[in-house]
């Protein structure tokens, strides 16, 4: 009770009852004021601040587009120059591999004739020797037959029958032959 | 026996002086006129003061890379600007300049009456309601103008099943024309409980047992106001946005 | 009499504020949820939280005007 009454001796020297919101008589100042307040905030913002910052905003968007497009100049170079380099390696390369199938070609070549001097070669030996091996099987067979009918002309007239030769050696030879 | 009450058994608690409004030179029983230069003259002094120091000063270098002050001007402007676009649409931009300044003022008002022994100037009724009832009133005129009748197609919910058309439409606007009460009432409440509480909270610490309990209670109390202070500015201002697309785009 | 009525009056409309804190936390939990499950599309509505939230606030606020009023002015 006595806070209440303190309150009120407040309220009586001047200070407005209960709610200072709620005091009616300082309304119109407060507007007053506030009206002032809020056009000088307007003012402010609208001519000097906001222009301002997008100025600032907008530079800052021009610097940096133009910093990128500076940026895919010199990265769209750096890929000319590695396609030159790419392109010179490619081509190097490509030359040293047609050099590399020239000199495999001519050593191929020169092998191929070496190769077929010497076959040819090889080939008159091998005929030769069969020319002479079949000379000799020839020789042979003669002998044989020669040795077939003179045994056998011996065997007959052991027998005690006469050997008529002509007959014999055509005999042996049928038998030869079969 | 005053001076017994006072100093042992009852607390003081005058959670509401802080509001009161006093003219700023002579004595407290001076009378108010409308032109008398009060404590709420000069905070409100103090946040165009402010806001030129946030906003201009701050900009002045026009650094293409900003300082740290720089960097809070274009945050400001980029979060307003970027909620202004969301929320109402490419149109919107036009009316950019008046909600930054609503943005702003409240802002800056808030914090500067979070600074201990200063007056809050958006904690009462009419700084507020003038707020309020000004986007309500240039809302309605601009839905108005822009669309002419069928601004009143906002009440109209045409997607709803037809008989239940002219229910919703008297919900529609009795919550339209409580908007601007809302809009203002919310902020000038925020703004007065959170202080009020923390003059209360102060006022316990005039008990020296549970003092340092107060204290605490004191600094958290000042933590959430920082914050609801910011978040009140940002509703004010987004909700100001939606009404705005409102009256721009009536039709649901 | 009449002044401690209004006293009792302020409580009960003190309690709207802890209603209001129920909706308030009704719609932060809820967009938690939902963000949660679907983390992309959260960033999109945080502004359609804080209107949420300055809506169910104003009524608890409303509630601490009335307090106010039964306290200081009646």
């Amino acid at each position: 009770m006595a806070e209440n009454t303190n309150a009120l001796g407040e309220v009586a020297v001047g200070a407005p009852p209960g709610m200072p919101q709620l005091d009616i008589g300082t309304f119109d100042n407060q507007v007053f004021w506030l009206l002032i307040t809020l056009v000088a905030i307007y003012f402010v913002l609208s001519r000097v601040a906001l222009p301002r910052i997008a100025a600032i905003l907008a530079e800052r968007q021009g610097t940096i587009t133009n910093d990128i497009a500076a940026a895919e100049d010199l990265k769209s170079q750096a890929e000319a120059a590695e396609a030159a380099y790419d392109k010179a390696l490619a081509d190097a390369r490509a030359e040293a591999q047609r050099i590399a199938g020239e000199t495999k070609a001519a050593i191929q070549a020169d092998l191929d004739v070496a190769i077929e001097k010497a076959d040819a070669e090889i080939a008159a030996k091998a005929a030769e020797s069969e020319k002479a091996i079949a000379e000799i099987r020839a020789g042979a067979m003669e002998a044989v037959a020669e040795v077939a009918k003179d045994t056998a002309q011996d065997i007959v007239a052991a027998m005690g029958g006469t050997a008529d030769a002509a007959k014999i050696a055509a005999a042996v030879d049928t038998r030869m032959k079969g | 026996m005053a001076d017994d009450a006072k100093g042992g058994g009852g607390l003081e608690f005058h959670p509401m002086d802080q509001f009161i409004v006093k003219p700023l030179f002579g004595d407290v029983g001076d009378p108010v006129h409308w032109y008398t230069i009060t404590n709420a003259t000069l905070w409100l002094a103090l946040a165009v003061l402010a806001i030129i120091g946030l906003m201009v000063l701050t900009t002045s270098k026009r650094a293409v890379v900003p300082g740290r002050g720089q960097s809070i001007a274009e945050l400001m402007y980029g979060f307003v600007y970027k909620m202004v676009e969301d929320v109402t649409g490419k149109d919107g931009i036009k009316y950019f300049p008046y909600i930054m300044t609503l943005f702003m003022f409240i802002l800056c008002a808030n914090f500067l009456g979070l600074i201990p022994m200063s007056f809050t100037t958006t904690s009462h009724i009419a700084v507020t309601a003038i707020l309020g009832f000004g986007v309500f009133f240039a809302v309605t005129i601009l839905g108005f103008v822009k669309n002419g009748a069928s601004f009143l197609g906002l009440f109209w919910v045409s997607s709803a099943p037809l008989p239940l058309r002219p229910v919703l439409a008297i919900i529609e606007i009795i919550s339209y024309f409580v908007r601007p009460v809302s809009h203002s009432i919310r902020l000038a409440g925020n703004m007065m409980a959170g202080h009020a509480v923390l003059k209360v909270f102060a006022g316990f610490a005039q008990v020296a047992a549970i003092a340092p309990v107060a204290i605490i209670g004191v600094m958290a109390i000042y933590g959430l106001e920082v914050l609801v202070s910011a978040i009140q500015a940002y509703v004010f201002t987004i909700l100001t946005c939606v009404y705005l697309k409102d009256a721009l785009h009536p039709h649901h | 009499m009449e002044g401690e009525l209004a006293h009792i009056g302020a409580g009960l409309a003190a309690i709207g504020s802890g209603a209001a804190a129920i909706g308030v936390g009704h719609v932060a939990g809820n967009f938690l949820a939902g963000a949660l499950r679907n983390p992309s599309a959260a960033a999109g509505q945080t502004a359609t939280l804080f209107i949420g939230i300055a809506f169910a606030e104003a009524l608890g606020i409303f509630s601490f005007l009335v307090a106010l009023l039964l306290m200081f002015a009646v």
